[in-house]
């Protein structure tokens, strides 16, 4: 654990001193607060509490382009500058490795999560929210990330380069959304199966309107523990090729 | 220290390395020689433990690096070819990142610090980014992160690689002033820093193990019989040196090379390295000795020989490969 945790600090560290951290989380405070004040504020007359699940709903597809993006540099750098040498001759097993990257990435993800916090509590000057509302729909944000996050860590084990880190990550994140649309042009039971596994859609719809389902947490601890556990695998594989 | 035995790797259907068998002891300071491609870096990935052999067995410090690589890892430094350094780090910073990773107490990170720093001359470039420094320090810093928590063996691929001649004479001084603490392996293609700094040579072809030794067991083993050629530099003309060179017992031949004002240049064939009595003999004959030395190019000859195939010849490597095997099945 020591060692995750000091793999998690120094990768974190990274975050914080480089651009692409603060490159990625100013465009995804940009883009958010545009989508906020043009749709969530703007238009007819709203509810508080519509104004805040149109919040949420705009701002969990950022969270999800920004965990790809956060999280393609993770092994895939690490590869492709030859320092992971250092991680795999070094007394640490794979797994810690992936936990301390994965680790970094979703606290660089909720740093700035929690900067965002601003565009929720602007409702509050003309309406009321609910405190629950505003904790279901940043734990949804928080699990939704994960899993992505997740996912982007695995494409960043996967690939030799941070762009097709981004890629492969893209690609598993697009088409675990799109499953939520097949719902719709599939009969039983498949269409249950798509909705089952779509990570957008039912899963993450109660959140953003306030509610917490132990079902909608369990699967997004349930993916991003696949992921991290299908990273880690790749990891091992890779000493033996 | 080390015991390989009968390590084979594939890369999909190429094999890097083929049924490598050596050992190392305690100590030793061992040259891993080889051109590129040859599998010395393969080679140096399974004993540092970053890869797995595709068959066969490594043992370091009596632990087998399959079954328990983590234990394996806490015994091992090692330098990559291309040193994994962290760019946006401080030298010190990564040093302690490195010491840690390698389950030094926190406590003791800062005094295993210094001390890879004093080892590696790098206490002035503690604060500086590794991102700024130049090649040589960037290589230094590699070396520092292999040795910062005092591990029993270091394996150093190509350290030298892309050095200029002033920053290769202070790595080898580097390499040098770590003898005595830890059993290292270093790895070139540069035969000089080899025949410099090594105790024993491990010759590698194609992947395999094609002779091993030090220089003067394999000139003796490949050339059975060939003089060693020895240059002698005298002031003044050369009748008088050349006439004691005549009576040295062991000197096969002695011819004058040429001339340049005073300095006459000598070259000396004889049955063994008679450096030493050559030069009492020429000093008690009242010669004045400018400079004597060995030919260049003996271990470059024996290199080309092992691998290009222009010495003993496939059978004989073979031969003395599977005798070496037997040797060291023996006491196992």
């Amino acid at each position: 654990m020591n060692a995750t945790l000091l793999i998690a600090r120094r990768e974190l560290g990274t975050y914080l001193r480089s651009m692409t951290g603060y490159i990625i989380a100013a465009l995804l405070l940009l883009v958010d607060g545009l989508l906020f004040n043009i749709f969530a504020i703007g238009g007819d007359d709203k509810l508080s509490a519509q104004v805040l699940a149109q919040f949420f709903f705009y701002t969990s597809g950022l969270t999800m382009i920004a965990s790809v993006f956060l999280s393609m540099r993770l092994l895939a750098e690490e590869r492709q500058t030859g320092t992971i040498v250092l991680l795999m001759s070094s007394p640490v097993g794979e797994a810690e490795i992936v936990l301390g990257k994965f680790l970094s990435g979703i606290t660089f993800l909720a740093m700035v999560l929690a900067l965002t916090l601003f565009m929720p509590l602007l409702v509050l000057v003309n309406g009321k929210i609910a405190p629950g509302h505003l904790v279901a729909g940043y734990l949804g944000l928080l699990l939704l990330g994960s899993a992505a996050m997740a996912i982007g860590t695995l494409g960043s084990t996967l690939a030799r380069t941070q762009v097709l880190a981004a890629i492969f990550s893209a690609c598993m994140v697009t088409a675990m959304v799109l499953a939520w649309m097949l719902v719709k042009v599939t009969e039983r039971p498949f269409n249950d199966v798509f909705a089952s596994l779509a990570i957008h859609g039912k899963h993450f719809m109660p959140f953003q309107e306030g509610t917490i389902h132990v079902r909608d947490v369990v699967y997004y601890l349930v993916v991003t523990m696949v992921a991290l556990f299908a990273a880690v695998r790749v990891m091992e594989v890779r000493r033996w090729r | 220290m080390i015991q390989v035995k009968g390590i084979t790797k594939y890369y999909g259907e190429h094999a890097a390395i083929r049924d490598l068998t050596f050992d190392i002891d305690e100590g030793e300071v061992i040259g891993f020689l080889g051109l590129n491609g040859a599998g010395k870096s393969t080679t140096l990935k399974i004993l540092g433990c970053v890869l797995l052999p595709t068959s066969g067995e490594v043992r370091v410090d009596g632990i087998d690096t399959a079954a328990a690589p983590e234990e394996v890892r806490r015994r091992i430094g090692f330098l990559p070819d291309t040193p994994p350094l962290y760019n946006e780090m401080t030298v010190g910073r990564y040093l302690a990142f490195a010491a840690r990773l390698r389950g030094v107490a926190p406590g003791d990170v800062a005094d295993r610090v210094a001390s890879a720093e004093e080892r590696t001359s790098l206490r002035t470039e503690h604060d500086e980014l590794i991102g700024t420094l130049s090649h040589g320090y960037r290589q230094r810093v590699g070396v520092a992160q292999a040795l910062v928590h005092r591990p029993k063996l270091l394996i150093f691929d190509e350290p030298t690689s892309g050095l200029d001649p002033k920053q290769i004479v202070e790595m080898r001084s580097t390499i040098r002033g770590l003898r005595g603490d830890h059993t290292i392996l270093v790895s070139s293609h540069i035969l000089s820093e080899i025949s410099q700094t090594c105790d024993r040579l491990l010759i590698i072809q194609a992947g395999e193990i094609v002779d091993q030794g030090s220089e003067e067991d394999l000139a003796a083993r490949l050339s059975p019989g060939r003089s060693v050629t020895i240059e002698v530099d005298v002031a003044g003309p050369p009748d008088v040196a050349l006439t004691i060179l005549g009576r040295v017992p062991g000197v096969i031949d002695a011819s004058l090379l040429s001339r340049a004002g005073e300095l006459s240049s000598l070259q000396v064939s004889a049955a063994t390295d008679l450096r030493a009595p050559i030069a009492r003999a020429l000093v008690l004959g009242g010669v004045d000795l400018v400079r004597i030395d060995r030919a260049a190019g003996r271990l470059e000859d024996i290199f080309l020989q092992l691998t290009q195939g222009l010495g003993p010849g496939p059978g004989a490597g073979s031969q003395s490969r599977q005798d070496r095997q037997g040797q060291s099945e023996g006491p196992q």
